[in-house]
């Protein structure tokens, strides 16, 4: 006979749940208002979309309950706090996107809105919980989403894209599935505290079977935050999938993947195991030099940015090796600076869009389509120029202070190599972000007739641009109470 | 008084915003407009700055990352000050003689954008700020030499953007790696200079960071081997991007070199002094020869500022007053005189679009005002006594005598180079019979050219007599670091060594 389960409600913690309640049941009702109002636009779905996020917003923010939740599955401690609003934020940028100009089918169905809402609910278990089996839930709802979201572009190449990012997603599932079933086997447990706990009490023993567990599940994370070399699906995915989708996939996916990481991966270095210290060493060196150098030869602004941000998502694993405090909140500020400047680069390349390829056959976004740009569109031009210098790290631009706090970081943990490679990286950078400026400023235009440009430009796109604009330009204003916000959280999960 | 260097500092950047709304008509206006009242500005400061205190003044604290130690921390003393008063009049001069007429909006906007950063490299103290003025002063230039420039001007803003910008980063490294020092230290974050000074750091790490800076800095001044990016940039900019780069730019390493280098790292200043002192003799006398070979008027000048800085340079690396002194001031006049030089090239472009020494000859009589100009620079420019370039170059030659006699005697040659150069160069341009059909109908120097350039001539011969003012000032807040750099030295050899070079009489 099974014992009859009595649990008491109030043990179950409801309101840890309650954010990503909010979005699921949104998603559902859009579908239901879709089934029963036929020709609603694609203001409204957008605007009611935001609306639940950033109801989903004031119930993160207002969270004030215990840590654990629901069965002790949920983990609502200060990363997944710093971390939903992040994802949060992004999200209410990313959505307004589809209020181009131009009419594209996704955008004008239902299902798009709800697939998104859902991708949302997905990451957002995947950052409030320490236990591997939701971790692996909040993945694949998110990832299946993605998928989904990617293929409604409905281009040939975005068909090609999602394919792509599914076959390799499912490896990487499967990894993450192995590497789960490892841990179990070992310790008897899917919480990576309990894991933790019975790992440090065998001192780490057996290493086969540890180095097995975390070679799989550096697979099925470096996947998903495109680490060298699980990185070759990034530049063709972002290339078909439209460029907001891009923008969003560079941002919101990896911050949860990182802080996966960073709940397995920092207390396993933190072990003192050295081998697993020098893979992910490599690792990070290699993320950031391979796409680095990848990104020189790029012939396309969206692959460069694909690749860009390949090499920034290695600076924050760097973050997760160093693995004190001030590293991870250099994470997080981090991300969060860069956000806002991937948002704006990616927001005018989805405003300068045109439906037709017509600067090159294989590439939408070619160098040459934005040459001589400062004499068509000065201000535009002016825009991406400075998105650039912010990305390549220039002083006193956003990333900047992210870098600048990540190197700090390193440099007080005695990890100067390191500092010394993310500055070289950065100056190997600095080149291709400066090809995008060079083109726009220094060459003469090819076509002068800047309506080709401004297809797709529309007062919200506007007005999310300038907001970008602003966040990176004004940075230097808001890093400090930031950085105080990011480690109030971080110190209170005791990362 | 008491906003007076925000103001220096960020005034231009302000007019260059609001110089998007100004019509493209009335910009050149303008410009000149904003950056007189900029040169007046600083004139004030001058003139308000408290001669007999050698610490910093008029200073300006606010936190900013407090968390972290970040100040907005602004203040000038001795050293600064004229550094100051050079950008901004190099600025003015140069609107005045701008004779640019495509695209003119975006240009005089990314001057003035140039200006704040040069103006705050030079007022600020906070060094993170610092790195930042730095690596910003890049953006314009790259623009104003890729947009302006001539025939293979791509490849020569990329090149000195590259090249300057990989040589920072480390400093990065190094900058964040003293604030750690420090914090180890103090148990406090801090980024401010003056806070950094008090700092003793070990004689290996002293030697590391110092490497760190060194890249940066040498890249800028230029220093042989890191110099090949300098005439490309020369040859390529506009005049006015020449004027600047030469007057002003190159004036940032050798300033970071009194500023950071000696200061911080004392100890290390002194260890590889010889290293360094060989490599600014190779600058004087390599730069020398290889203007010699130039057949382009702009590069002999170009290869003339290389070696002009190796002088600069040396004197810095004197560690005694004479020399540091010394050599700021023969920055104010390279600034000065190199400014002018490249002006003078610019007039002659414009009228014959073309630089080449050969392509002249006999100008003399046909532009007899030009000619004394450009007699009048190059003499300067050469050293001779009761010019301003003269004061400089002996006082930090006499300063490096005390250092090391021999070396000294081989810089010195240099002036001798550089007269070989700049006579052949002037003999070949202007001397003899008039050769070439369209150089007989050249128009002598207009009122704009002699507005821009008549005060470059007085301040040549005034300071040239009467360097005194300026002297002393720098002399007051050099002799403070010394005193600084001899407590500071945690090696005795070095203290031992610092006070033998600034005794009469030399080493002994």
């Amino acid at each position: 006979m099974l014992e009859p389960i009595s649990i008491s409600m109030a043990s179950l913690n409801f309101p840890a749940l309650l954010p990503m309640a909010i979005l699921a049941v949104g998603a559902l009702g859009i579908i239901c208002i879709d089934l029963m109002v036929k020709g609603l636009t694609k203001s409204f779905y957008t605007m009611v979309t935001v609306l639940l996020i950033i109801l989903d917003f004031g119930a993160v923010v207002g969270y004030n309950g215990s840590i654990r939740g629901f069965f002790d599955v949920m983990l609502v401690d200060g990363i997944a706090q710093i971390a939903q609003i992040i994802i949060l934020v992004a999200s209410a940028f990313f959505v307004p996107l589809s209020l181009g100009q131009r009419q594209f089918k996704e955008y004008e169905m239902a299902e798009y809105y709800a697939l998104f809402l859902f991708m949302i609910v997905g990451f957002q278990f995947m950052v409030a919980s320490d236990n591997l089996i939701l971790i692996f839930l909040g993945l694949e709802t998110s990832s299946l989403a993605l998928y989904t979201l990617i293929a409604l572009h409905n281009r040939n190449k975005a068909f090609e894209a999602a394919i792509k990012y599914f076959t390799m997603g499912a490896l990487a599932a499967g990894f993450y599935a192995l590497s789960a079933l490892i841990f179990y086997a070992l310790t008897g447990s899917v919480e990576i505290h309990q894991i933790e706990e019975v790992l440090i009490q065998r001192d780490f023993e057996p290493l086969l079977g540890i180095l097995a567990g975390t070679v799989f599940m550096l697979g099925a994370i470096g996947f998903k935050i495109s680490l060298v070399p699980f990185h070759t699906w990034t530049p063709d995915v972002y290339e078909g999938s439209s460029s907001p989708l891009a923008g969003y996939m560079s941002i919101v996916p990896k911050i949860a993947g990182f802080v996966v990481a960073m709940r397995l991966f920092e207390m396993l270095v933190l072990s003192g195991v050295v081998w697993l210290e020098y893979i992910l060493y490599g690792i990070v060196v290699l993320t950031m030099t391979v796409s680095n150098l990848t990104a020189l030869v790029q012939e396309d602004v969206k692959r460069m940015l694909a690749f860009s941000s390949i090499a920034h998502a290695g600076s924050m694993m760097a973050a997760i090796l160093i693995g004190t405090t001030q590293a991870n909140t250099a994470l997080f500020l981090y991300w969060t600076l860069f956000m806002f400047t991937n948002l704006g680069a990616f927001t005018l390349l989805w405003a300068v869009r045109h439906e037709k390829n017509l600067w090159d056959e294989r590439y939408q976004h070619p160098f040459s389509k934005f040459s001589g740009m400062v004499k068509i569109m000065p201000t535009t031009a002016t825009i991406m120029g400075v998105f650039m210098f912010a990305l390549a790290g220039m002083p006193p631009f956003s990333v900047f202070w992210g870098k600048l706090y990540l190197i700090s970081a390193a440099v007080n943990s005695q990890f100067i190599g390191l500092a010394i490679i993310i500055v070289v990286n950065s100056a190997i950078a600095v080149y291709y972000y400066m090809k995008l400026v060079i083109y726009m400023f220094l060459k003469e235009p090819v076509n002068n007739d800047a309506s080709i440009f401004a297809t797709n430009t529309s007062t919200p796109l506007k007005v999310i641009v300038g907001f970008a604009t602003m966040m990176t330009l004004f940075a230097i204003v808001f890093v400090e109470p930031l950085l105080n916000m990011i480690t109030k959280y971080v110190v209170a999960s005791g990362f | 008084m008491d906003h007076i260097l925000s103001l220096l500092v960020f005034f231009p950047a302000m007019a260059g915003l609001l110089g998007f709304l100004v019509a493209k008509e009335s910009i050149k206006v303008y410009g000149i407009s904003v950056s007189a009242i900029e040169f007046f500005l600083s004139i004030i400061l001058w003139i308000g700055f408290d001669g007999s205190n050698a610490g910093y003044q008029f200073v300006e604290y606010y936190p900013f990352i407090p968390s972290y130690g970040m100040s907005y921390y602004l203040g000038v003393d001795g050293i600064s000050l004229f550094l100051v008063i050079l950008s901004t009049f190099i600025t003015m001069i140069a609107f005045i003689a701008l004779s640019i007429k495509d695209e003119i909006k975006n240009l005089i906007i990314s001057v003035l954008f140039l200006e704040m950063t040069m103006v705050g490299v030079f007022l600020i103290l906070d060094v993170i700020w610092f790195y930042a003025f730095w690596e910003l002063s890049l953006v314009p230039m790259l623009y104003i030499i890729g947009a302006w420039g001539s025939a293979q001007r791509l490849y020569a803003a990329i090149k000195f953007f590259l090249y300057t910008f990989a040589g920072s980063v480390l400093m990065l490294v190094g900058i964040l790696y003293i604030a750690f020092l420090y914090h180890d230290a103090t148990g406090i974050w801090s980024f401010a200079l003056p806070d950094w000074y008090r700092l003793q750091m070990p004689f290996d790490t002293q030697l590391l960071l110092f490497g760190a800076f060194f890249l940066a800095f040498a890249i800028k001044v230029p220093m042989f081997p890191f110099h090949t990016w300098l005439p490309y940039a020369h040859g390529q900019a506009p005049t006015i991007g020449s004027i600047i780069l030469a007057a002003v730019l190159l004036k940032m390493g050798s300033y970071g070199f009194v500023r950071f280098s000696l200061p911080l790292f004392p100890d290390a200043s002194v260890y590889f002094l010889y290293p360094i002192a060989i490599i600014s003799i190779i600058m004087v006398i390599y730069a020398a020869m290889v203007a010699y070979a130039q057949e382009d008027m702009k590069q002999v000048i170009a290869y003339s500022s290389i070696s002009h800085m190796g002088i600069v340079v040396l004197g810095t690396f004197a560690m005694n007053a004479e020399g540091i002194t010394g050599s700021i001031f023969l920055m104010l006049s390279h600034g000065i005189v190199s400014g002018a030089l490249f002006m003078l090239v610019g007039v002659i472009y414009d009228r014959r679009h073309t630089k080449l020494m050969r392509d002249f000859g006999g100008l003399a009589t046909v532009m007899p005002g030009f000619a004394t100009v450009y007699g009048i620079m190059l003499m300067a420019s050469v050293g001779l006594p009761l010019t301003i370039g003269f004061v400089g170059e002996f006082l930090s030659l006499a300063g490096f005598y005390k250092v090391n006699w021999i070396m000294t005697l081989l810089a010195g040659s240099g002036i001798i180079l550089g007269a070989v150069y700049m006579l052949t160069l002037y003999k070949k341009s202007f001397f003899g019979e008039v050769t070439h059909e369209d150089n007989k109908t050249l128009k002598d120097l207009n009122a704009k050219e002699l507005t821009a350039l008549i005060p470059l001539v007085a301040l040549v011969v005034i300071l040239g007599v009467y360097p005194k003012p300026i002297l002393t000032t720098i002399d007051m807040s050099v002799k403070k670091m010394l005193v600084l750099l001899e407590k500071k030295a945690i090696d005795p050899h070095t203290s031992e060594f610092i006070i033998n070079v600034n005794r009469i009489g030399g080493t002994k």
